[in-house]
């Protein structure tokens, strides 16, 4: 019943980029799990959703290397590419999950530790409208950029 | 969390925003002199702009465009404006295999949101308690003491993101039902997988609706007081008054069960309905026409689903009708806690039609789409999993939308949380000082309307929890920011 088929060829790569693309900037994640899936890598799954849910850990849990891409209302510009551990621990809300919560459901339901990234990309404006800004659209091709880079070189280290 | 100046003014205590509810929300608290509860208000604070953001789209891609509105009930969106559009296309029956399909899109939706809002957002409240500190009231939690209801709430809606995907080509946000139907039929793979796993997903949910039976049996006294209060409800009834959420005409009963509207179509809404705006929320408040503001407003959601219907069509779940209903001694439910039990039964219920509609070989015809005539106005409404959801549109003779009117379930609910919100106040925040358990006590109450705010967005760094307190003259006398 897995909605995406986890691939065989390995590294298994999960892009999972998230947001609403009627928000302007709030749909960088989407752009870029959009532009990951063009193009068509052998091993490397592309996911976008307007938030995290929990059955998402299925999915996470089925990779090697996930990459949450999300927008960022603050933090540095064009984007910051950080780490991720699981926690368990969440603040005050479990409907908008974290990757972070993602990722110790996937540890604790199906035994998955998947190497976890956040690609952080910094938006500007999130009103009612289809279509990036113009710093935004910046932002996504640098971040696009780097996070292409980031798996070609896990795909030629697994080669 | 809490404060309080040690002065006997007036006093506003805000709540911003709530929790664990879709967008964002405030609530405020105004003290008397005499430190006890005045008033409660459920503010809404975010600007719900999609009437205006679809105006000039063609019509037909409004079921497309609308669905941005909500990440969690997109398909009902999606569907109320596929409606809605069928009357601007001038067909007033679509043909049978877009009926089911349609159906079943909706039954898949229904299961998989009363899913994520009971296992998600309410059973942490209810399994650990309401006073449970907030690093322990969440999901996690849950997975890790009852791993059969973690288990519960990822396959359950799991289940239901593949019927919407089998049914509307996308899980999330389908594409296939188009003003005069749909535009593909259930591929004969997919409905034999859903067939495979159907069996155990009811048997699932009736696991959890015992679960919670039995919640409700050790709990009796909590459940049938927390923030209850006598109402109206609204809900969409089949023929014959058997529950039909796809479908139907409007009845809304009063706490009694009268029957104050019954039969009415979609095109009267505005005959039956106001909506009225106040000045501190963006949230309107509807209430029924003739009966006015103070007397006229009512509940919808899953309770008012139960307590509208006279029977349900599936065996299951009218079993659990019986025993809720048994409740009222033949009047309706009114504990605002038993929208929780009337969620699971409704939750059965979507379950055994989605087995029903799986081995219906009209999911395999081919005559998908209807047409007609073109007109200028569209109505249509649809039992959303939160309630009612009317879509109402006009369209110029350019095919593109004119206007939108957008009455979503948590808009007709407003004036029923408020008052929720403020007998938890009175109940529980009397006094000078809050605590963050009586806090949680505000927002269990909201939640069991499950109320949806806005389209969330959901970026990095926007959802803190943050608690101000503000003298009568509006000024911030303290503040809590919880990340």
């Amino acid at each position: 019943m897995s909605t995406m088929a986890a691939p065989t060829v390995r590294p298994r790569v999960l892009v999972l980029g998230y947001g609403n693309r009627g928000r302007q900037d709030d749909g960088l994640g989407p752009e870029v799990a959009g532009a990951v899936a063009a193009l068509r890598w052998p091993g490397v799954t592309t996911w976008e959703n307007d938030q995290l849910t929990l059955e998402d850990s299925i999915e996470v849990a089925a990779h090697d290397v996930v990459f949450f891409v999300d927008a960022a209302r603050e933090g540095p510009a064009p984007f910051a590419l950080t780490p991720l551990a699981p926690s368990l621990t969440i603040s005050f809300t479990s409907h908008l999950l974290t990757p972070e919560t993602l990722l110790a459901i996937a540890r604790q339901q199906f035994c998955a530790a998947p190497e976890a990234h956040l690609l952080a990309i910094r938006g500007h404006a999130f009103a009612f409208q289809e279509g990036l800004t113009v710093e935004a659209t910046c932002n996504f091709r640098l971040a696009f950029a780097a996070l292409r880079e980031r798996i070609a070189a896990l795909r030629r280290a697994a080669a | 969390m809490s404060s309080t100046d040690g002065t006997t003014a007036p006093r506003k205590i805000v709540i911003d925003p709530v929790t664990r509810v879709e967008g964002h929300g405030k609530v405020t608290i105004r003290l008397d002199a005499a430190g006890a509860v005045e008033d409660a208000r459920f503010h809404v604070v975010e600007f719900r702009g999609f009437e205006r953001f679809i105006q000039g789209r063609m019509y037909w891609e409004v079921p497309l465009v609308i669905q941005r509105l909500c990440g969690i009930c997109p398909v009902s969106h999606h569907l109320a404006a596929a409606k809605a559009m069928d009357q601007i296309a001038g067909v007033d029956r679509v043909p049978p295999t877009a009926d089911k399909m349609r159906r079943l899109m909706h039954y898949g939706q229904v299961l998989q949101s009363n899913a994520l809002h009971i296992f998600h957002l309410a059973s942490p409240d209810l399994l650990f308690g309401f006073d449970a500190p907030p690093e322990k009231r969440n999901i996690i939690a849950v997975l890790e003491r009852y791993p059969e209801i973690g288990k519960w709430a990822i396959f359950i809606r799991k289940f239901g993101q593949e019927v919407i995907k089998a049914t509307g080509g996308r899980k999330i946000h389908p594409t296939s039902a188009i003003p005069g139907g749909v535009n593909q039929n259930l591929a004969i793979a997919d409905r034999d997988a859903l067939r495979a796993r159907v069996g155990e997903i009811i048997s699932w949910c009736t696991a959890a609706l015992e679960h919670h039976k039995g919640y409700v049996a050790a709990n009796r006294v909590l459940h049938e007081s927390f923030a209850t209060f006598p109402s109206a409800f609204m809900s969409i009834t089949g023929e014959g008054g058997v529950m039909d959420l796809y479908d139907g005409t409007l009845r809304v009963i009063d706490a009694e069960g009268k029957a104050l509207i019954d039969g009415a179509s979609p095109a009267s809404y505005r005959d039956h309905l106001i909506e009225e705006v106040r000045s501190w929320s963006y949230l309107k408040f509807p209430h029924l026409r003739g009966f006015g503001g103070d007397d006229g407003w009512y509940r919808v959601g899953p309770l008012a689903q139960i307590n509208c219907c006279s029977a349900i069509d599936t065996p299951l779940a009218e079993a659990a009708r019986r025993d809720f209903m048994a409740v009222g001694g033949g009047h309706p439910v009114n504990a605002t806690l038993a929208y929780h039990w009337a969620r699971l039964i409704v939750l059965v219920h979507c379950a055994e039609k989605i087995e029903q509609l799986l081995f219906d070989d009209d999911l395999q015809g081919t005559d998908l789409r209807a047409e007609g005539t073109r007109r200028e106005e569209g109505i249509a409404w649809i039992e959303a999993p939160r309630g009612t959801l009317i879509h109402h549109y006009t369209v110029d003779k350019n095919d593109q939308v004119r206007s939108a009117n957008l009455i979503v379930s948590t808009t007709h609910n407003n004036e029923a949380m408020n008052r929720a919100v403020k007998q938890v106040a009175k109940a529980d925040l009397s006094g000078q000082e809050i605590t963050e358990g009586l806090l949680n006590h505000i927002e269990v109450a909201i939640r069991a309307f499950d109320p949806c705010l806005s389209c969330a967005t959901h970026a990095l760094g926007q959802m803190p929890l943050i608690v101000t307190l503000e003298d009568a003259s509006g000024a911030v006398i303290a503040r809590e920011v919880r990340q």
